[in-house]
Formats: C-alpha cells, sequence, structure tokens
C-alpha cells in the first residue's frame, strides 16, 4: 500500500499501473453528470442492456454489482480500478438512465437526530 | 440533492465514519473486526493538480500518486449503510482526508500506548476541522497501561472528548467505540438520544 523512499519509484515517468484506468475512460477524468463521491450509492435500474448498447464491459461489470446498492468505493473495490475511473463510468450509465444514484452529504443530515437513533439502534443489533 | 429521475427502489442513506489514527494502531484490525465482509481497498489517483500546492513543491510536475484506502460496510438498516475509511497513513496525505472527512458523521482515533504521539496528527486534524471524534486506546498485549486520565492528559484533549479502550480485534469491542462514537457526535450536534 504504501511506497518507501527506498523503492526506485521514482525512475517511471508513467507507471503502467495508472494507464489502464485512463484508457478504461478513453482519458476523461470528469463524470458527464453528477458529483459522486467515495460512499455515493448506485443501483442499476431497468433491464440489462444487450449487445450494441455502446457500454464496455466495464459498465456492465457496474451493473451487475449495482443490482443490489453500492457506493462508489465497492466498485472500485470490486472492479479493481481507482475511484475516480469509477465516477466516470457511473455518470455515463447515469446519463443513460441505467443508474439510480445519489450524493450522500446532503441526503443525510448530521443533525437528524432520527439517523442517529437509526445508526445506534443497527449497531447495537450486529 | 438526489439525481434519481424515475420512480425506482430507494437507494439507501450512506453515512461515514473515518478510522485514524498512526502506522499500526488497528485501523485495518478494527475496520475488518466490526464490517460484514472482508476490508476492502479502493484507491484515488491524485495529479499534481488534485494536491495543495505546498504538498508537491518539491516534486516534478505530472506525476501521480495513488493513495489506498481500506474500508468496509455495515447494513444497518433498509435505509442506512454505514461506511468504516481507514484514513491514509501519511500525512502528505491530507488533500485525501479532507474528501474523507467531509460530510462524515465522525472519526475514532486509534491510540497505542507504545507510540502515543502518533495520533497526535489525528487529533490536531480532526480538533481543527471540527469533527466529533472519540479516542479508543488500543489495548496491545505487553504494552504499558495508563490510567485513561493519563492518556487524556497526555494528548491534551478536552474533558467533552470521550477517551475508551478497546481491544480493535474483537467485533464487540470494536462496535462499543462506534456507538460511543455515534452518541458523542449525537450530543454535539443536537441533544442527547438514546442511552
Amino acid at each position: 500500500m504504501t511506497r518507501t523512499d527506498q523503492e526506485p519509484a521514482e525512475e517511471h515517468w508513467v507507471d503502467p499501473e495508472i494507464i489502464r484506468p485512463y484508457v478504461v475512460t478513453r482519458g476523461r477524468t470528469q463524470p458527464v453528470h453528477g458529483k459522486f463521491d467515495l460512499i455515493s450509492m448506485a443501483l442499476a435500474v431497468g433491464p440489462m442492456p444487450g449487445p450494441g448498447s455502446g457500454l464496455d464491459p466495464e459498465h456492465l461489470q457496474i451493473l451487475k454489482l449495482c443490482r443490489e446498492p453500492k457506493s462508489v468505493a465497492e466498485i472500485a473495490a470490486h472492479l479493481d480500478l481507482p475511484a475516480g475511473t469509477i465516477r466516470v463510468l457511473l455518470g455515463d450509465l447515469f446519463d443513460k438512465q441505467l443508474v439510480s444514484a445519489q450524493e450522500p452529504q446532503s441526503e443525510v443530515d448530521m443533525r437528524d437526530m432520527n439517523m442517529y437513533r437509526a445508526v445506534l439502534d443497527g449497531l447495537r443489533s450486529l | 440533492m438526489v439525481f434519481d429521475r424515475s420512480e425506482r427502489p430507494r437507494l439507501p442513506r450512506a453515512i461515514k465514519i473515518l478510522i485514524a489514527g498512526g502506522f499500526g494502531a488497528g485501523k485495518t484490525t478494527m475496520v475488518a473486526s466490526v464490517s460484514e465482509t472482508r476490508p476492502l481497498r479502493t484507491e484515488e489517483i491524485l495529479t499534481d493538480r488534485g494536491i495543495g500546492v505546498d504538498d508537491l513543491t518539491s516534486v516534478e510536475a505530472k506525476r501521480t500518486t495513488t493513495v489506498a484506502m481500506d474500508f468496509g460496510r455495515i447494513t444497518l438498516t433498509n435505509d442506512y449503510v454505514l461506511y468504516l475509511f481507514g484514513t491514509p497513513g501519511q500525512e502528505r496525505f491530507w488533500f485525501v482526508w479532507d474528501e474523507l472527512a467531509e460530510g462524515a458523521l465522525g472519526a475514532v482515533i486509534l491510540a497505542d500506548t507504545r507510540r502515543l504521539a502518533d495520533c497526535f496528527p489525528s487529533v490536531d486534524y480532526f480538533e481543527r476541522r471540527g469533527t466529533p471524534f472519540v479516542v479508543a486506546v488500543n489495548c496491545f498485549e505487553g504494552a504499558p497501561t495508563f490510567e485513561l486520565d493519563e492518556v487524556r492528559l497526555a494528548l491534551q484533549l478536552d474533558p467533552s472528548i470521550p477517551i475508551v479502550l478497546c481491544d480493535a480485534r474483537k467485533r464487540d469491542s470494536s462496535r462499543e467505540v462506534l456507538i460511543a462514537l455515534v452518541k458523542h457526535s449525537a450530543r454535539l450536534r443536537a441533544e442527547p438520544v438514546g442511552t
């Protein structure tokens, strides 16, 4: 996870591991829609698109994964791609109305006492 | 803002809690013990444009850095999902901490009494940011035992900040720490709830 200063990482101008994420998004770094953060939740909606949908394999993987609600962080972990790449791909899917998604911060009010009660109840019943 | 365009099944609301502390203090251990699956790992690629200017003054342009974060999920109810994020250990990744801390319910700072000073940066960070936090003293075998008051004194913690003992390897113990944090956060943000 962490590189030590002794490793010769500095010698590589382009780390091969970072090429794939940009290829997957065709060089895009910003999603066409939405500001997804790590815990933005996404859920696939509608039937799975067939061939000729113009979607990449990664898009389809996300749709499969998101039959149950998943966060950007979870999708990134399961697809082994950086979160930024997932944001772009989710933006595409959202644009095609294949996922519903929500931003978390504005959605959860940190002064909402019902939220705290629900979280406490949930933790106690673990 | 919800950008759901159609009347579809409702998405659960996601809440995050950060697990901070020095290297080896047990962050990933705690995430693992209380989460419903093994810890997952997500990566953010930072380019020089994304990182604070003063962080990269000595680094050539167009460098990228990958920051890995371990996290876990706890599905609390149909309406709420809790995510626990271990904060990246290196202080040069404050940029990532800012993103993580935004909208967080609060933070657990894990303290190892053998290296108490390691959690100073986390305490400073969350105090400055106004993020509710609790300090959890992870009881490592062979570590010197201190009274909690001594730890409080050493960390110069305000009396209002909860400080608890825990064993990050144990699910029940980690859960109690989270409960202490949620209560503390609720107290700070409104009137007390539950008991």
